[in-house]
């Protein structure tokens, strides 16, 4: 059907061709020559990112200029490349996603080795973009010249030297798909000035050329039929839940075999949140500062399963007397992880959504054969525990602030869909313990590497991530000194973050070894934040100065109060200075070296475990 | 502690020894000897690499090397259904006198000469480890003066061959 067509359709029609004209007109210079920096833009903008976090400096500079014009990537750019490399690893915490960090050759590059080796020893995915000096200079000891590549072999899981404009596309096209899949990580990509300047062809590659790389992400079904069976027959089964859940996306499946196995669970420091902590059967956390339930379960086990957890020693305590019966079964992704630090009786190699969808209904066949285990003489046990030791504190002697009432109340005032960023020290475990997390990607921090000042940039990255989402930096005073630069940052960029600082005035878990095994000698451990000193700095005047909120809290009445208000403030940062007693201390602790057997519930206070055999 | 002889076939890229030999000094394992070189194909070397290590970190080991992204296949290679082989070059004090003697050695070891000077001769002999030593002990009364030695190689008897499936992998992948 014909019909003469109205003025406006005419327009539109015009506007139509003129619209593919200029699509027309926009491939032809597609397909014209670009330089290497905008080779590298559009690649990243191909790849999918969307946020870098960056500093720019003479060998990256070319890279900056067509990064001015992307309408796709924004770039944040920090104060320090620690702070960007953080951030970029709470970004990917928060959100499943690579993170991405870009810095110039030399200091600014070595600058990002903390937040490399930690992103390495969490199993991030970031890929990390650093200039280079000109190829011809390479080796020549050139002005900002330092071999990163070399320099961080050791903690990426893999990295990249460009001299050649025409591989920039390929090599980020696999440097993203290294970093975010098998066992995510950081990567680096080292770019060449010269290769930024001169000119290439822009084509994104279609396959990767990756021989050696290969994850295996489908379980040995032989494996899942072996678990099933053990795991239907255990009396005195565990699951033992690693950050690898919450790095796979499995919580939600994970739920599942937690509910059909009936067994307890245990999530490690790196797996909070990975299965509600409202669930009964969650005991919390293992190891040295672990809850005596989870820990004294694991000690008991007669069947543990381990998933995307990798017996670290803070979790295992003296390896050798770590949970002397337990048969083991153990699910990861890296091959390597299983039987490295406690050999194993069932492994299965493969990506965890997979290892416990496959899992699921060998399990429910396995109850069909043999009928559902009968754990209620291990429950027993295990509820006599939780009952006789649950997680608490006590009020302090000289009468300051509990810091561990003020992370409690956080916790219950900011509710399970904020996010919590910790720092490392005392105030993180005190996080990690009393506030209740009920979803992965909740709580975000520095595990393997312990890296003190993670917070602040890591609460920004994952802002970032999340705009929508609270998040809390949970930091303490010795922390938020090393990092706290990137308030300026936050105010800038408007990333509202709130920052908890549990002020003790000293450097807190040392400070508790040095009361606990140094005989009360607090060598180097005092820096004068707090109650009745010079307060250098005056955090509250530190936050001003950063454009932020600063509000200062003395006593328990002022806590609920100042926590409201900072849950107001959405304009700029807040960050909130509890000054809090410097004598609390993390318990339960399992001291370095020694065996989970002899956990302290407090002080000289140890669990006294009724022989059952 | 035993000793244990793997090939590691690597992509043929810059860089890619100084991973795997880092990788060893890192998870704190003795390398014995290594030898790298090109193979039949010009997309992969060939890294063979002797190790002292109980069974259980020598696992360890090899998971790890397989983590690194330019590793393409690690084969282990048993002193039994394999050829090893080491080259070694030394220079023996050799004076008119001493030089019959010398090359009587030489002889009895399939051994061969590669340059005379008055003074001394260097010899070139290749063999498994333990033949090098034996010859080496029977040079030391007439004065070693420098020894150079080339870490083991070794190929796997019989008619197949470990580069053959990596391959496949580099052009599926390529």
């Amino acid at each position: 059907m014909t019909a003469t067509p109205t003025p406006a359709q005419l327009a539109a029609r015009a506007e139509a061709r003129e619209q593919v004209r200029a699509d027309l007109r926009a491939k032809a210079v597609t397909a014209e020559e670009v330089t290497g920096a905008e080779s590298l833009v559009r690649s990243l903008e191909e790849v999918g990112a969307d946020t870098v976090f960056g500093i720019p400096g003479g060998a990256i500079l070319p890279a900056y200029d067509p990064l001015m014009d992307s309408k796709r990537l924004r770039h944040v750019l920090v104060r320090h490349e620690q702070g960007g490399g953080h951030a970029a690893s709470g970004y990917a915490h928060a959100t499943g996603k690579v993170g991405v960090t870009m810095a110039t050759s030399g200091p600014g590059a070595t600058n990002l080795v903390t937040p490399l080796a930690d992103a390495h020893m969490d199993s991030i995915p970031m890929v990390a973009i650093t200039g280079q000096v000109a190829a011809g200079a390479i080796g020549t000891d050139a002005f900002q010249e330092a071999d990163i590549v070399g320099i961080t072999m050791p903690i990426t899981k893999h990295s990249f030297l460009v001299t050649d404009p025409a591989e920039i596309p390929r090599t980020i096209a696999e440097a993203f798909h290294i970093a975010s899949t098998g066992r995510p990580g950081p990567v680096l990509v080292d770019i060449a000035k010269s290769a930024m300047q001169m000119n290439t062809t822009f084509s994104w590659p279609q396959d990767l050329a990756l021989p050696g790389y290969h994850p295996v992400t489908k379980p040995h079904a032989k494996q899942i039929r072996e678990a099933a069976k053990l795991l239907a027959t255990a009396r005195r089964p565990v699951l033992y839940v690693g950050g690898g859940v919450v790095r796979a996306g499995a919580s939600e499946l994970l739920r599942k075999l937690v509910d059909l196995s009936g067994a307890p669970v245990v999530t490690t420091l790196m797996a909070r949140g990975a299965v509600p902590d409202s669930h009964p059967q969650n005991l919390g956390m293992p190891g040295m500062h672990g809850t005596v339930p989870a820990v004294a379960a694991l000690q008991k086990a007669d069947l543990i399963f381990a998933l995307g957890a990798r017996f670290d020693d803070r979790v295992t305590g003296k390896l050798s007397s770590f949970a002397p019966r337990a048969a083991i079964i153990h699910a990861d992704i890296d091959p390597a992880e299983i039987g490295k630090n406690r050999a194993v009786d069932v492994p299965i190699v493969g990506d965890l959504r997979e290892v416990i969808g496959d899992l699921l209904p060998e399990l429910a066949k396995e109850h069909e054969a043999v009928g559902r285990p009968d754990l209620e003489g291990w429950w027993r046990q295990v509820d006599g525990w939780r009952e006789t030791y649950p997680l608490g504190f006590t009020e302090t002697a000289d009468g300051h602030l509990a810091p561990q009432h003020v992370i409690q109340r956080l916790g219950e005032l900011a509710g399970p869909d904020a996010i919590y960023a910790g720092g490392v020290g005392q105030h993180q475990m005190w996080a990690a313990q009393f506030i209740r997390y009920e979803k992965p990607r909740t709580w975000i921090n520095s595990g393997g590497l312990g890296t003190m000042g993670y917070s602040v940039p890591a609460a920004m990255g994952a802002k970032v991530g999340q705009p929508d989402a609270e998040v809390w930096a949970i930091d303490g005073d010795g922390c938020f000194q090393m990092t706290n630069q990137e308030l300026a940052t936050c105010t800038i960029n408007d990333i509202p973050i709130k920052v908890a600082v549990i002020n003790n005035s000293s450097l807190g878990m040392v400070r508790q070894w040095q009361t606990l095994f140094y005989n009360e000698r607090y060598s180097n451990t005092d820096l004068h934040t707090g109650h009745g000193t010079a307060r250098v700095p005056d955090f509250v005047k530190l936050a001003e100065a950063y454009g932020c909120e600063g509000i200062r809290v003395e006593s328990p009445s002022e806590v609920d109060t100042a926590i409201k208000r900072a849950r107001e403030i959405d304009d700029r940062p807040v960050v909130v200075d509890f000054t809090v007693s410097r004598d609390a201390m993390v318990w339960p602790m399992v001291a370095a070296g020694v065996s989970n057997d002899d956990i302290q519930y407090a002080r000289g206070i140890s669990p006294s475990w009724e022989r059952e055999d | 502690m035993s000793r244990h002889t793997l090939s590691v076939l690597v992509e043929n890229e810059p860089g890619v020894l100084t991973r795997v030999a880092g990788l060893f000094a890192r998870r704190a394992f003795n390398i014995h000897s290594l030898a790298v070189g090109p193979t039949e194909h010009e997309e992969i070397s060939r890294i063979t690499v002797v190790v002292d290590v109980e069974d259980h970190p020598l696992e360890q080991v090899t998971k790890q090397l397989n983590k690194l992204v330019q590793v393409i296949k690690i084969v282990e290679l048993d002193p039994e259904s394999s050829v090893q082989r080491e080259l070694l070059l030394v220079k023996v004090r050799a004076d008119a006198a001493a030089r019959s003697g010398v090359l009587e050695v030489v002889e009895l070891f399939r051994a061969h000469v590669v340059d005379v000077t008055p003074d001394a001769v260097v010899i070139e002999a290749t063999g498994t480890g333990a033949k090098l030593n034996a010859l080496l002990t029977a040079l030391e009364p007439f004065g070693v003066r420098e020894i150079v030695k080339s870490g083991t190689l070794a190929i796997g008897r019989g008619p197949r061959s470990i580069t053959d499936r990596a391959l496949e992998r580099v052009v599926r992948s390529a």
